[in-house]
């Protein structure tokens, strides 16, 4: 039985492969951060184990089905930016959407379900703006909007796409604490993720990516100085970022 | 091809009958003439719906899509009526919507397999089958003998003499439709409208929701071509809905609105076309429409072009107002006098007098007890500010927002906490108010509050 199991994706855009080979095993449920320089398809891991970005080759299993069968488990977190947000919806509105799975075809979402929305609002702190308009908010409060319909879905693994892209930090802190939250409930929680300093301490899984699996397992194995300068190669500045990190696991 | 045409020719008929005896008794019992009530109300339903699928065309980013379609459906009109041999309004609609799809597949097409942008294949898709329809138009009404009789003209910019009971069947059934599938579908159009890949991924088949969405668009396109001409055509399916967009932030009530502001822009429109006899019905519709729409930019609450031209005033004196008390309690106003504007210091002066920061004239413009509370709040709030900023970059980030929040709210208080006690030690911290408190009374002798704590 395994929950994710990638095997020997490749993905291209025009023809041009942004990910080679890709091979991912987990076993367990995990808190799995995916890393890499920009560019390396991280977002496009995500996406093309969704059917959101089209495969060349390769399969991809979750709990050991084809994902067009347990997309109800399933639940994504996309990216900020993927979206307009002057769209005329509320906060509680875009909550709900996260129910729409379950609800199936014409059923509007209920007393049960707006109960839900609120639960899931409270969670990341964002139940005093169910009636904003989505565009008032600020980014970090789209971001937890989105976390909260994600929680909605009520899903056993999770993809997130950058969630702790450009937010505050309140908002990065409730992101954590959500995340934890759902590893302790025994869910596998997958996130792309850019900040190399807070890996340590939030992910107990990490997948080093550019174009191809640099490196995959558990934080303390894989995440090393020699697997980051083969991820991230030359960008100076990154390799610096990654020196620190490494620093602050050692002194730990 | 004789034999359908005939069958669909004499079930249209006996429905089309049915429809033509109702409006007449309807007319009568209103006492009005059985031709204006018919156009009327096939205006005011051809707005409705137009207004309805518009909003999602709109929001979807498909409304030149309708142009296209629109205009992609003339060649398909002569078509069909070179087939059908008479003036048949089922079968001339049902060759529009033929040949406006062809040029959706086009566009389509054209976007897959060449390196043209979309904006370029409309464009291209538009013209081009426009200009054959033009082309086409002209010959049949040159060289066939029915040709005059077909008012092909009349499907450019819209007629409503032409208008018979079929039409208003046919838009009858095409709003029914519309409205059905808008009214059971609406949380499925809401969610792929809003975020397709969120849509895809919780297994929702985006590309079928897209497909019905794409296919309202063009029933609507096409049974508005008799009323509104294929040339303005989705000058109706967009104006109701981004005329709406400006009074809500709720889909649902965009979508109300934008059929009843549709229906208002048909009723209008096709009375005001049919009072005079030559102007054609789609630019009268189009301009009614416009000034609709003029007016809701303008005068909406809110997102209202007023609306947003005041809230950016009020903001500008809030800043404006901040800045001047500030001064004159760290009595530094004389030194920074030269940083303001004349016309913007009068005003920051009137307005602080008007909120009651600020004695009158006569008493030497001198901070109240309250202008003196209000600035000491902003300047200690400005500190803060100015220490997240340097001492916790990474808490700053997507939370300062000086003008809205105090520190103090956003920010954890051990951090604020440290922050003040910071800011004390190195005497930047203003301090209390218990001077002022003491001179309350003495009429202000106590110079405009001193630079405490300033080194």
């Amino acid at each position: 039985m395994s929950v994710l199991d990638i095997h020997d994706m490749t993905v291209a855009y025009h023809r041009r492969p942004v990910l080679w080979d890709v091979d991912l095993v987990l076993d367990e449920p995990r808190l799995v951060g995916i890393l890499g320089p920009n560019g390396a398809g991280k977002s496009t891991l995500i996406k093309a184990v969704l059917g959101l970005a089209p495969m060349a080759h390769g399969s991809v299993r979750v709990f050991d089905e084809p994902v067009e069968k347990v997309r109800r488990r399933i639940g994504y977190v996309p990216q900020r930016e993927s979206v307009d947000w002057g769209f005329p919806v509320s906060v509680l509105d875009v909550v709900l959407m996260g129910t729409y799975g379950r609800l199936g075809w014409c059923r509007r979402p209920g007393h049960r379900e707006r109960q839900l929305a609120r639960e899931c609002l409270a969670k990341v702190g964002m139940e005093d703006f169910e009636r904003r308009q989505i565009g008032q908010l600020s980014g970090g409060q789209q971001q937890r909007t989105f976390l909260a319909r994600a929680l909605a879905q009520q899903a056993d693994m999770y993809f997130m796409d950058e969630p702790m892209a450009g937010v505050d930090a309140a908002t990065e802190q409730a992101i954590f604490t959500q995340l934890a939250e759902l590893r302790s409930a025994g869910k596998t929680v997958v996130v792309v993720h850019h900040d190399l300093r807070t890996v340590e301490q939030y992910f107990d899984h990490v997948v080093l990516l550019n174009m191809r699996v640099v490196a995959a397992g558990p934080t303390e194995q894989a995440f090393t100085a020699e697997n980051l300068r083969r991820a991230y190669g030359g960008r100076l500045s990154m390799l610096e970022a990654a020196g620190e990190a490494v620093q602050a696991q050692e002194r730990a | 091809m004789n034999a359908v045409c005939l069958l669909a020719e004499s079930i249209s008929d006996a429905v089309s009958n049915r429809v033509l005896i109702l409006v007449q008794q309807t007319a009568e019992l209103l006492g009005v003439q059985y031709n204006t009530l018919l156009v009327l109300v096939t205006a005011a339903l051809l707005g409705a719906v137009s207004g309805v699928v518009g909003c999602f065309a709109v929001l979807r980013r498909r409304a030149l899509v309708g142009d296209a379609l629109a205009h992609a459906a003339l060649p398909g009109l002569c078509v069909a009526f070179l087939i059908a041999g008479v003036r048949s309004v089922p079968i001339m609609l049902l060759g529009a919507l033929a040949s406006g799809i062809l040029g959706i597949l086009v566009i389509v097409a054209l976007r897959r397999w060449t390196r043209i942008k979309e904006d370029a294949a409309i464009g291209i898709v538009l013209s081009v089958f426009f200009g054959a329809g033009i082309v086409l138009s002209g010959w049949i009404q040159n060289s066939t003998t029915a040709g005059n009789k077909a008012g092909l003209d009349s499907f450019i910019l819209g007629k409503t003499s032409g208008i018979q009971a079929l039409d208003l069947l046919v838009v009858a059934v095409a709003c029914l439709i519309c409205f059905l599938l808008v009214a059971l579908a609406f949380k499925e159009f809401r969610l792929v409208t809003f975020d397709a890949p969120f849509a895809l991924a919780q297994g929702w088949p985006t590309a079928l929701v897209d497909l019905v969405l794409l296919g309202m668009i063009a029933v609507v396109v096409v049974i508005g071509l008799p009323t509104v001409g294929v040339v303005l055509m989705a000058a109706l399916l967009i104006i109701p809905g981004a005329a709406a967009r400006f009074w809500t932030e709720r889909l649902s009530v965009m979508t109300l609105l934008a059929a009843a502001i549709g229906l208002t822009v048909g009723i209008v429109g096709a009375a005001a076309s049919a009072q005079v006899d030559r102007l054609p019905t789609g630019p009268i519709i189009v301009l009614v429409g416009t000034a609709l729409f003029v007016l809701s930019a303008t005068i909406a609450p809110r997102r209202g072009a007023i609306a947003r031209w005041m809230s950016g005033r009020r903001f500008a004196r809030d800043i404006a107002v901040r800045r001047l008390i500030g001064e004159l309690y760290e009595a530094r106003a004389e030194e920074s006098r030269g940083a303001w504007q004349d016309r913007e210091h009068r005003a920051a002066w009137r307005e602080a007098q008007r909120r009651g920061y600020l004695k009158p004239p006569a008493r030497g413009n001198q901070l109240t007890d309250a202008g003196r509370a209000a600035a000491l709040a902003a300047l200690r709030d400005e500190r803060l500010w100015q220490a997240v900023l340097v001492e916790y970059p990474e808490l700053a980030v997507g939370a300062a927002d000086p003008f809205h929040a105090s520190a103090a709210d956003v920010l954890p208080s051990a951090i604020v906490d440290e922050l003040v006690t910071r800011l004390q030690s190195a005497g930047r911290w203003p301090a209390e108010l218990r001077t002022i408190a003491a001179s309350v009374g003495t009429s202000g002798a106590a110079a405009g509050g001193a630079p405490e704590g300033t080194p």
